[in-house]
């Protein structure tokens, strides 16, 4: 331990560890633009300078190794004077409409400005202009709000392994875009959002569905339905002051009743459905030397990451639909046909904590007889949005239960919210399928947490399976190479695009760092240890479903309704 | 043998040829005294014709470095050895580098057997025969002679006054120029006559890599381009670190505008370079050097090309140096245009082949560099330094210079001065004495007004300040600095005010953009002293009062940007407008409050009238006017409407009767 | 209309360069890119693209690192490359109006290539012939103590000169 000296107080520091930390740890609150957690200092803000003993300049206190006893002032003069011009400098290049932002009040240089009572224009002077990219599904970017900390580019490149955007040209004429500065939908992007979660501004966006869920909900010739992601319920809370990870399943459905959704349904159950689906065909390849490892396919950035960099891997992907289109395909089937009501006049909406699946919506594979399966995504921000418009406060909304035919949920689909999750049920589901016996202990620990790579080995009747969890494309991008290199000893692999899986999905509230996942994940390890029934193959609502209408897991319209296919694309990464 | 010699000096210059090089070294590294007399005599015979001590024809010696080749020195030598065939005169052309009298070229050496070899200045492809005609028959014209070389046992001329004693040379020391423009630097062996590469082979036979580093902590040697870190103790941190790699880069991406001295060490004298880029390598423990350099230089490129292949012919790189179990290969990297890769970790990034943007330190790149292993990077002229200063001794090279600044300092001199070039001088002479005596003034009778020091990172130093030393410690207490050692020169027809702008025009263009005070607040400096400048004609609404307002918050913005900069960059990015500001305050103050620029350089801020008397009604100006300024009809009186005037010039520069005024 | 002829033999194609880099890792990127411009003038679109494939880098990343330096064009090159010095010492001596009176003559601004693809300007740091200032560069040829009215003359001389290559070659 070194003793450091912060603002005049005594502080035990880790050696090696960079200021920043320290600070952190001792509750001196000094702000960052470009900082992010678990990756090498950037450096380039310079919001988090502080003065030094015994050093000239201001030092940046992300990428100052604490290795012996020195004094540290966080707030000096120099240093709150140096901080307050920089962000006069950035405001000075940035488009004066707040009040139009999708990040107002939920904006980091805004809570600059205010916190360093900028109340001036000293730096008068022109401004960069450019266009806004509106070409990808899913992202919404507008390059004149950015102000060039790099965190997307780091995003994209060191933790999701994509790397489809970069700093272009040099100075002040540099910007951020991708390569020729064509749009995003050229591009290698996956949609994964994860720029979205960490752009301070509102320089980056999910493309918004609101305008049509709001029409829709106008239209009286629609009937609007409404599903909602595993890990929406444990994370929308935060906006309303809820505590982290509190699940308000229930308070959500009640307010998506408010709101005027005919139906409120659970996509944890078509996560259930998922389950029988995906285990199956697993035991399936095992049993008649199929494809191995066979990797799951819910997230839908990771499939076009697979489609665009490693389309030899095309044939390892389960061909299960992702929860979200199961749901939009039986939604415009079984419960139309149930319900007698043209599949044109349903409007299918979806809250995801994702922004790639307003891509996957939009796939045209996910279209039946030029019917979308799902019409609109919404998501957790949207909904958030949606909710603060109609003055609903989902502190206050009594808890209601969701509609009947997909209402019903176990907490194995829950978990689909978390990195791990699949794996867990579909062990659960598959040890049952195989030997018709449930599995003595439902938990698998090995696959939950936080890791980016886990691994476990599941004794099936004497039989040992390999899996492998990953979550973060870089993550993936490892194993996947190690397995072109030859590794064979693993059966099954879920990948999630985002580390950590859907809690930390690029649709999610922002400011959440890695602690907020870790308590969202356990808000939902928390309901599987709670509940009693905790195995897809123990839903009863998806029993019946296959009773009254798909027949067996990997029938004839299951392969119709809840399979897909993939195809390689070539995009200019 | 000695003949087998003379035949190789006309063979093609294949690696096979070169491989026979390394003889005349071992001769006089091995050479005890013990060697029979006749076989030591070839090797004198040898040496004294490698370094023209002797002769047996003429021998024209032409100054071809870039910038006498800007000057027409190809036409002259394409006339010189056409003359020689049609005259069938045998002598030999020798391309030799730059001797530095940049303004004097192009410039020709003579020298014919027994006498001194004669420089001549301004030898343009017409002046060729003449002089030719007269110098081979032993006339000397006095009008293009400029000097002689001083030489032990050759016959001087009469009535040429000797190098050593020309105003431009006579201040100067010349230790890392000192073979420039004389030997030809394609040719190692005139390197190795001139006592090159003995320095390298007393390090590695007899000093450890630590003794390098001590010796040239000793010298008290420190960094030439810029920073001025001791470079033994730079050497040392690397030295010391432990890992299964370590690299040395030198620095020749010199991008200071105004600067050349790299540029035209490398072609003058490349050896040099690499002779002190391998002692470097030894000393630190690096296998592997790169010399990145910018691509607008191809003649240096190509002369580092040829010395590398010549050098590693000769066991002097590669495998097993001298014999030694050492092993070092250099590879030339070609910068591609950006300034900011001055900065170590810049450029470190950029051979990387990444975006040349820096990295914040720690870690240094000493211990954690290229490729993420330990990493010395030195400029070309402090690793020029290394081999006369390890061969001589520390004693010797700290005897030079001032406490705290020793050696000497080479200067690229330009600008508003009668003579311009390269300038080595000892540290501690005086900035007046640089632009005075070796510069020789200011010409046309104008008066000084400052000297920029430092590119764009230094500062001016004013008429008052003329007598400081040329000392890193110095430079600084009048806010400017040594850096890499640009030099130009400005009279009282340059606005400082546009001074400044133009290197703030230059640092925002050049800044990579990575850290927001750098980006964001050059851009903004630059704003306001284009708002200084700017005439009314282009203001409208408030534009009059945020010239003022943005004038008020300069201090503020200027101490954000050096105080919270990520580089070097940044944090000396302010550096030309404080300077200027510091000294030309009334320069501001005009034209802030006057609208007026006293130099009479800021176009805006001028205004053109013609004069009645001089008006011929020619419509020229009218005619080429760019914004239709000026009214009239053919010979009648022509008016120019201050509104509608830009300032350009234009007409200024087309009146024949010289009627425009500018006021 | 002008035809413009090649005035050298052909150029190397894109992938007998690469071949000359087989397993190249990222370090050698701007190499390469500095090779393909100068064989071809300039990086256009195809040859990004092949190069992040070749190295196994994103397209992105290629296109990024291109647009730092400045050396690199995305435009074909003029017939006659002019470079025009903006170093210090040539802007004391006036290459400000230097360049203003070649991008009126020319009727393109820096890192443009005109119309008839004769002319591309290109603004560089520094020459380094500070001696000679102000100082451009055609096509590699130095031309010294240059003014607003010499250049144009200069530009005229290189347009005959293609003209009368153009004439000979017809």
């Amino acid at each position: 331990m070194v003793t450091i000296e912060i603002n005049g107080r005594p502080f035990e520091a880790e050696p090696g560890e960079m200021l920043l930390q320290t600070l952190r740890r001792a509750g001196v609150q000094v702000p960052t633009l470009c900082h992010l957690e678990g990756l090498l200092p950037s450096g380039a803000c310079r919001m988090c300078v502080v003065e030094i003993e015994g050093q000239r300049g201001l030092i940046p206190s992300c990428a100052y190794p604490v290795t012996q006893p020195t004094k540290v002032r966080t707030h000096s003069a120099r240093a709150v004077l140096a901080r307050r011009t920089i962000v006069e400098l950035l405001v000075a290049n940035h488009p004066d409409d707040c009040l139009y932002c999708t990040r107002n009040q939920d904006c980091q240089l805004q809570d600059l400005v205010q916190q360093l009572g900028v109340r001036q224009r000293r730096y008068a002077g022109e401004k960069s202009r450019h266009i806004m990219d509106m070409s990808s599904p899913s992202i919404v970017r507008e390059p004149s709000k950015c102000v060039l900390c790099g965190k997307c580019v780091r995003v994209c490149e060191e933790v999701q392994g994509v790397g489809c955007i970069d700093f272009i040209g040099r100075g002040s004429r540099s910007k951020i875009g991708t390569a020729f500065d064509d749009g995003l939908n050229v591009s290698g992007c996956i949609n994964c959002g994860q720029c979205v979660v960490v752009c301070p501004t509102g320089a980056l966006a999910e493309r918004s569905h609101i305008p049509e869920v709001l029409a829709a909900l106008r239209d009286p010739r629609k009937r609007v339905v409404v599903q909602h992601a595993p890990a929406v319920s444990v994370t929308v809370g935060e906006a309303f002051g809820l505590p982290v990870g509190a699940d308000v399943a229930g308070a959500m459905t009640g307010a998506l009743r408010r709101l005027g959704f005919d139906r409120v349904f659970d996509t944890s159950f078509t996560a259930d459905l998922t389950i029988m689906e995906e285990a199956s065909e697993l035991v399936h390849r095992l049993q008649n030397g199929g494809r191995l490892p066979m990797l799951t396919s819910c997230s839908p950035g990771w499939i076009k990451f697979v489609e665009t960099s490693y389309p030899e891997s095309i044939g390892n992907l389960s061909t299960c639909k992702s929860p979200q289109q199961m749901m939009g395909a039986v939604i415009k089937s079984y419960f139309a046909n149930r319900e007698q009501i043209d599949p044109h006049d349903i409007y299918s909406v979806s809250i995801m904590p994702c922004t790639a699946k307003k891509f996957e919506a939009a796939r045209p594979e996910m279209m039946r007889h030029g019917v979308a399966d799902i019409d609109a995504v919404l998501t957790t921000r949207e909904l958030v949005q949606l909710l603060h418009m109609h003055g609903l406060d989902l502190a206050e909304v009594p808890a209601e239960n969701a509609d009947t035919p997909f209402g019903e949920r176990t907490t194995a689909g829950k978990l689909f919210g978390a990195s791990g999750g699949v794996m867990e049920a579909a062990i659960r589901t598959a040890h049952w399928m195989v030997t018709g016996r449930e599995l003595e202990a439902f938990t698998v620990d090995a696959v939950r947490g936080m890791d980016g790579v886990k691994q476990a080995s599941v004794n099936v009747d004497g039989l040992t399976l390999n899996v492998a969890v990953v979550s973060g494309l870089g993550n993936a991008c490892r194993l996947l190479d190690q397995i072109r290199d030859g590794r064979s000893d693993l059966h099954f692999i879920e990948v999630m695009t985002c580390p950590g899986g859907c809690v930390a999905g690029g649709g999610q509230p922002f400011g959440a760092d890695v602690d907020a996942v870790r308590r969202r994940m356990q808000g939902l390890y928390e309901l599987d240890r709670q509940e009693s029934v905790r195995t897809s193959h123990n839903n009863a609502s998806v029993k019946r479903l296959y009773d009254e209408f798909l027949g067996q897991p990997l029938s004839h319209t299951s392969h119709e309704l809840l399979h897909t296919h993939y195809v390689p694309r070539d995009a200019l990464a | 043998m000695t003949t087998k010699l003379l035949d190789r000096r006309t063979a093609p210059a294949t690696a096979a040829a070169f491989a026979t090089y390394p003889e005349l070294l071992s001769w006089l590294l091995d050479d005890d005294g013990s060697q029979d007399q006749a076989v030591r005599q070839q090797w004198e015979d040898r040496i004294a014709e490698l370094r023209r001590d002797r002769l047996v024809r003429p021998a024209i010696f032409v100054g071809a470095g870039t910038c006498g080749l800007g000057a027409g020195a190809q036409e002259t030598l394409d006339v010189i050895r056409a003359y020689l065939d049609l005259h069938e005169v045998k002598a030999d052309v020798i391309k030799v580098g730059c001797i530095g009298l940049c303004s004097a070229e192009p410039l020709v050496d003579i020298q014919i057997p027994g006498r001194t070899r004669v420089m001549f200045q301004q030898v343009t492809k017409d002046k060729v025969n003449g002089l030719l005609d007269a110098v081979l028959v032993g006339q000397i014209p006095d009008k293009l002679a400029l000097a002689q070389h001083r030489h032990a046992t050759l016959k001087p001329w009469d009535d040429v006054p000797f190098l050593d004693e020309h105003p431009f040379f006579a201040p100067q020391t010349r230790w890392v120029l000192a073979n420039c423009g004389l030997i030809d630097p394609a040719q190692i062996d005139e390197y190795i006559a001139h006592g090159g590469y003995q320095a390298l082979a007393k390090m590695v036979r007899q000093y450890t890599p630590a003794q390098v580093c001590e010796l040239v902590e000793a010298s008290g040697l420190r960094g030439r381009g810029g920073g001025g870190f001791p470079t033994g103790t730079k050497w040392k941190f690397a030295c010391m670190a432990k890992s299964d790699g370590k690299y040395l880069i030198c620095n020749a991406d010199e991008g200071d505008p105004g600067a050349f001295m790299d540029r035209a060490v490398i072609e003058s004298d490349p050896h040099r370079l690499v002779e002190g880029m391998v002692i470097a390598a030894y000393a630190i423990g690096a296998t592997k050097a790169y010399i990145y350099i910018r691509a607008e230089y191809p003649l240096a490129i190509k002369r580092l090309q040829v010395a590398l292949a010549q050098a590693e012919a000769n066991r002097l790189l590669g495998e097993n140096i001298l014999g030694t179990d050492f092993n070092l290969q250099i590879a030339i990297k070609m910068g591609a245009g950006a300034f900011v890769c001055g900065e170590e970790t810049a450029l470190i990034h950029s051979i990387e082949g990444r975006r040349g943007m820096p990295r914040p330190r720690p870690p240094f790149p000493a211990l954690k560099g290229l490729f993420g292993k330990p990493t010395i990077i030195n400029n070309v002229e402090t690793l020029a330094n290394v081999p006369m200063l390890v061969d001589r001794g520390a004693e010797w090279f700290s005897s030079l210079g001032t406490p705290t600044s020793k050696g000497t300092k080479v200067f690229a001199l330009s600008g508003k001065v009668a003579r311009t070039g390269l300038v080595e001088v000892a540290m501690g002479t005086t900035v007046r004495q640089i632009v005075f005596n070796v510069g020789g003034g200011i010409p046309d009778g104008r008066q000084y007004k400052a000297v920029q020091i430092g590119g764009p990172s230094g500062g001016c130093i004013p008429e008052q300040h003329l007598d400081i030393d040329i000392d890193y410690e110095s430079l600084k207490t009048v806010g400017a600095m040594m850096g890499s050692g640009g030099l130009v020169v400005m009279d009282e027809d340059n606005c400082m005010v546009d001074v400044a702008m133009f290197f703030m025009d230059f640092i925002q263009r050049e800044s990579c953009g990575k850290c927001i005070p750098c980006r964001e607040g050059t851009r903004r400096m630059l704003e306001i002293l284009q708002r200084i400048t700017r005439g009314r004609q282009r203001e409208k609404g408030i534009d009059a009062l945020e010239r003022f307002h943005s004038v008020l918050h300069l201090q503020d913005l200027a101490e954000t940007i050096r105080d919270a900069s990520l580089c070097g960059l940044g944090m000396t990015a302010p550096n030309p407008v404080l300077s200027t500001l510091r000294f030309f305050r009334d320069e501001y103050e005009s034209h802030i409050y006057e609208r007026h620029c006293p130099a009479g350089v800021c176009a805006e801020l001028l205004t053109f009238t013609i004069d009645p008397d001089r008006c011929k009604g020619c419509t020229l100006c009218a005619k080429k006017c760019p914004t239709d300024a000026i009214v009239g009809s053919p010979k009648q009186l022509h008016y120019i409407v201050a509104d509608k005037c830009i300032g350009c010039g234009t007409c200024l520069d087309v009146c024949k009767p010289g009627a425009v005024l500018k006021n | 209309m002008i035809v413009v002829l090649p005035e050298t033999t052909p150029e190397p194609d894109l992938e007998s360069i690469l071949a000359e880099y087989p397993l190249a890792r990222r370090e050698s990127l701007i190499p390469l890119l500095q090779e393909v411009q100068e064989h071809h003038g300039y990086l256009s679109r195809p040859a990004i693209v092949r190069i992040g494939q070749h190295l196994d880098l994103p397209t992105s990343k290629i296109y990024g690192v291109a647009t730092f330096y400045n050396q690199f064009r995305f435009q074909p090159q003029g017939r006659y490359h002019v470079q025009v010095c903006r170093g210090t010492a040539c802007h004391v001596k006036g290459s400000a109006a230097v360049f203003e009176a070649i991008k009126r003559e020319l009727k393109i601004d820096a890192g443009q290539t005109s119309r008839d693809r004769m002319f591309s300007l290109e603004v560089v740091a520094c020459i380094g012939a500070c001696g000679l200032a102000p100082v451009i560069c055609i096509n590699d040829v130095f031309h010294a103590s240059v003014t607003p009215q010499s250049v144009i003359k200069i530009l005229d001389s290189y347009r005959k000169k293609a003209a009368k290559h153009d004439d000979q070659a017809a």
